[in-house]
């Protein structure tokens, strides 16, 4: 861990450059209300991301002056909860932290974030032209720039939270957009909905955590404080429920590993919590790209790569990761083969190396994780940007069987795009090779349960990875056009607000493999030896075990021959399937057809979790706890009933009092009087 | 049984019939006032077998001559007429308020058993001269406040009785 | 030679028989002539103990006098001014029926 902290002040405009200009929009569009031009509008938010983002660079170039075991920044703005006394005194700080991981995270996001927005200029045009809440757009936007922001630069767990939820809130603001289509405003609430079983879990191991530190004697939930004195918890055992398995008394840290897991399963829409990743592609383009693929579903793998101390002590909360995350990713390659939506191929795509990146936590090389999250990010963000371009050529079509072809006609986004997929495929010598063969070695060295299949399963994945991405490519780009005919003419490729992001994020995609150059190679290329790996080292003084040792040079490129072999099986038959012989296709889904249904029906996971989740519960709130508590018992009983009563009694009863009639009033008296006398005289 | 106590004995019947036909009239208000007279001229006659000769003084002349006098004037005022009876609730709280009394006297004639004889009076119990003296002396800040209650009724009794001459 | 506990129970029943007059009768007129009944009651009731037990001192001997004087006093004044309201409340209306005055009620 690093220790020591120097102050930044310019940390706190990372987050606040984003929130200003967000409130700022807000205040535009609902003080003001007159409809501000696109150039307000774009100059606010592209430039508060942009003041992050060199926000961000300041930070970073601070940073790497420091030498490596103090490389720490705090900002410090507030006591945000302050209690207790003496030595049980906790606080909860508004303060910000900038370490290595912050870093990667922040540069990715505020990069990337950028690039987006500049994109959203043009993405969203049209709907600036019908007055459809371009503005709008950007006040989300930058909200959630923000919260991830701040859910990145949190120095502890509940300030983290804080943006974790916020998150969670523009993801649902985000993909309801057009919330003219009642589909789209569903897909929103299932996502929140989905992510709020995340968060419970999320809390749940925060309270465990804190609880355990309490107990030894150190109530406190910052991240620095927690690695100092996480020695002291780490035996300390739990005991629940006897029907779960595994024995009831658990390795406290396990609980909380799996706890912070589940949460992180929510975001990162890993087994079983996947299933609003593919629903929530009804948002806008950029908010797929943005959030879906590059930011918000990212949180999950930092949280935990932020936790590694606490897992690289719990082998059994990661061996539990690893495998769902190694199922996750092969669910994923499996459904997006046979999608027919750009985007939802792009979704199941981002479920499957999220799966990735958590195999590679469980398998202990976390360093391996964060760098396939930053390759990641640029990958799947440049092939989002790119298919928003061709949705937009094709006016908003989506369904890849109506494309065909396009290659002639918007010829920058097909070259955009086929950097993306080459590079996601694991291709060399792209980003996605380096950052995949990391993972594929972690995974073949882990020694986790169930031995080498985790692997071999990774290694299928990665093969199914070529073929649903160049599945992709092919029919949208190449082959017979099957576009309809008055479309056919009016493509054209997006206008140069849109063309730059793709560009640099196609850079990207290309050359950001060279930060994580395995050393094995160190001195097969014109690497310095030293150098290589720079982005392990980099992240070595914060990420637990993150110096992986070398295997033997040998097993090293059999295996990296194994993952080349991979991609390139996985995009010949590609090329077989989709190009060369285009019937294969359509007669193998014929012989398969009960396999391809059950595939396209995605295994009715979420048939399955209405009957027997969703059901019930609206069945439970709507009968038992509307009708008949709330509606009957509270508002019939309690509160009409009382005033029922009180009105009864006084209409029936007191109104007599008061008759007017001086000779019953006087009787009262002489009663009274006669009490107070016989109660004097006693 | 000597003389003064049968004296009492009569005067107090004569009190008793005098309240319960001023109560208890049913043939006109006039009746009603004449036996309160006889109430009070028996009072009177008791004061005095009391030693409290001015005591029974005031009472002849203010209630006596005064107070039913007015009650005189009022009804000649307004005519005399008939009551209805009490209908609807009134039935039962009058009977309750009956009932209540009822209880009341009998509840005190149960505490007030057992007075010890009374010692002979001072020479000068009830003459007008100690009173007078005791009125102007000790109390005469009492007196002062009574002069004004007295004004305030004159001025009160003649606003009110005025017609308005609108 | 009185027996003074005779004279208190006369003052009681007197009290009782006013009261019962004040409560039942519907007759405003005959209901202040009751109250005054009962106020000899009390007045009565004053001059007894006044009888049996004199003042301590001697500035304090005629105490139940001097205040059944001022009872007295107050009673008459009561008396005009009940009448007057009497007479004022009930000019427009043609009897002296107390519930006839029964506006304030629910």
């Amino acid at each position: 861990m690093v220790t020591g902290g120097t102050e930044f002040d310019l940390l706190r405009w990372i987050p606040l450059a984003p929130l200003l200009a967000a409130v700022l929009h807000g205040v535009l569009l609902v003080v003001v209300r007159r409809t501000v031009s696109q150039w307000v509008t774009v100059a606010i938010s592209c430039g508060a991301i942009g003041v992050s983002f060199l926000m961000s660079c300041a930070a970073f170039a601070r940073l790497v002056r420091l030498p490596d075991e103090s490389r720490l920044l705090v900002d410090h703005l507030y006591t945000w909860i302050g209690a207790g006394i003496g030595n049980q005194a906790f606080s909860t700080e508004l303060a910000f932290q900038f370490d290595p991981l912050s870093a990667v995270m922040v540069l990715v996001v505020s990069g990337v974030g950028a690039l987006i927005h500049i994109y959203s200029w043009g993405y969203m045009e049209e709907d600036e032209r019908e007055d459809k809440g371009f503005q709008r757009f950007f006040c989300y936007m930058n909200l959630f720039a923000f919260a991830m922001l701040l859910l990145v630069l949190a120095d502890n767990l509940v300030l983290m939270f804080l943006g974790w939820e916020g998150v969670g809130l523009c993801s649902y603001l985000l993909i309801g957009f057009w919330y003219g289509d009642r589909n789209n405003a569903y897909a929103g609430s299932k996502a929140f909905i989905v992510n709020r079983v995340g968060d419970f879990a999320f809390i749940v191991g925060l309270l465990l955590l804190f609880s355990l530190l309490s107990e030894a004697g150190h109530p406190t939930i910052g991240f620095q404080d927690i690695e100092r004195y996480f020695a002291q918890i780490a035996e300390a055992t739990l005991d629940l429920p006897e029907w779960l398995p595994g024995g009831p008394s658990y390795r406290a840290v396990d609980v909380v590993g799996i706890c912070f897991f589940i949460g992180a399963c929510g975001k990162s829409a890993q087994i079983p919590l996947h299933v609003w990743l593919p629903d929530a592609m009804a948002g806008p383009t950029p908010v797929s790209a943005l959030i879906h693929a590059a930011t918000m579903v990212t949180a999950g793998v930092y949280l935990v790569c932020r936790m590694s101390f606490l897992y690289a002590a719990a082998p059994e909360a990661s061996e539990v990761i690893a495998w769902t995350g190694a199922l996750t990713a092969a669910l994923g390659a499996v459904l997006a083969l046979v999608q027919t939506d750009i985007k939802k191929v792009l979704a199941y795509s981002t479920m499957s190396q999220l799966g990735f990146m958590f195999v590679a936590v469980g398998c202990g090389a976390y360093a391996a994780a964060i760098f396939h999250l930053a390759t990641h990010a640029f990958m799947k963000a440049l092939l989002f940007l790119a298919a928003g371009s061709v949705i937009l050529a094709m006016q908003h079509e989506q369904d890849i069987g109506a494309m065909g072809g396009l290659r002639s006609r918007i010829p920058r986004t097909r070259w955009t795009f086929l950097i993306g997929a080459v590079a996601l495929s694991g291709v060399l010598p792209f980003a996605g090779f380096f950052s995949k063969d990391e993972i594929l070695v972690a995974a073949y060295g882990a020694g986790m349960a169930g031995g080498p299949w985790l692997y071999r399963l990774l290694l299928a994945t990665a093969g199914l990875t070529a073929l649903y991405l160049f599945r992709l490519y092919f029919q949208v780009f190449r082959g017979k056009s099957r576009v309809r005919r008055e479309l056919r003419d009016r493509m054209e490729d997006p206008p140069g607000s849109m063309v730059i992001p793709l560009y640099a994020l196609s850079l990207l995609a290309i050359f950001a493999g060279l930060a994580g150059f395995p050393q094995a190679w160190g001195d097969l290329a014109w690497v310095d030896i030293e150098k290589s790996n720079s982005l392990a080292n980099f992240l070595a003084p914060v990420l637990a075990g993150s110096g992986r040792e070398a295997l033997e040079r040998e097993i090293e490129y059999r295996l990296t021959l194994r993952a080349v072999l991979a991609a390139a099986t996985g995009t010949g038959l590609a090329w077989c399937l989709y190009v060369q012989w285009p019937a294969w296709p359509g007669k193998i889904r014929s012989s398969f057809r009960r396999l391809h249904h059950v595939l396209v029906a995605k295994f009715w996971v979420d048939e399955i979790y209405g009957l027997l989740l969703v059901r019930p519960l609206v069945a439970i709130s709507d009968r038992l706890l509307y009708r008949v508590i709330d509606a009957g018992l509270i508002d019939g009983l309690l509160v009409n009933g009382v005033a029922r009563s009180v009105r009864a009694l006084a209409a029936n009863g007191l109104r007599y009092l008061q008759s007017g009639l001086i000779q019953s009033y006087m009787f009262v008296m002489l009663v009274g009087a006669v009490a107070i006398v016989a109660l004097l005289m006693r | 049984m000597n003389f003064p106590t049968l004296l009492f004995h009569a005067f107090a019947l004569l009190a008793v019939a005098g309240a319960v036909g001023t109560v208890a009239n049913l043939r006109n208000t006039v009746a009603a006032a004449m036996s309160l007279v006889l109430t009070m001229v028996s009072l009177a006659g008791i004061y005095v077998l009391l030693g409290a000769h001015i005591i029974a003084v005031f009472q002849i002349m203010v209630y006596g001559g005064a107070i039913v006098v007015l009650f005189l004037f009022a009804v000649m005022l307004r005519g005399d007429e008939s009551e209805p009876l009490p209908r609807g609730r009134m039935r039962l709280v009058k009977a309750a308020s009956v009932l209540v009394a009822v209880c009341v006297m009998a509840g005190f004639a149960r505490i007030l058993v057992g007075f010890p004889e009374p010692p002979a009076a001072p020479t000068d119990f009830g003459r007008a001269r100690t009173v007078g003296i005791a009125l102007y002396s000790d109390y005469v800040l009492l007196v002062e406040m009574v002069s004004l209650v007295l004004l305030a009724a004159i001025v009160g009794a003649l606003v009110l009785a005025k017609r308005n001459t609108d | 030679m009185i027996p003074i506990d005779h004279v208190i129970g006369l003052s009681a029943l007197l009290f009782g028989i006013g009261a019962i007059g004040v409560l039942v009768r519907r007759n405003l007129i005959v209901m202040l002539m009751s109250i005054e009944l009962m106020l000899n009651a009390a007045n009565l009731a004053f001059v007894a103990f006044n009888r049996v037990w004199p003042g301590m001192d001697s500035t304090k001997a005629l105490d139940g006098q001097v205040f059944v004087l001022l009872v007295i006093t107050v009673a008459a004044a009561e008396v005009a001014v009940g009448l007057g309201i009497l007479l004022a409340l009930f000019r427009n209306r043609d009897s002296v029926d107390p519930e006839e005055a029964s506006l304030l009620k629910w």
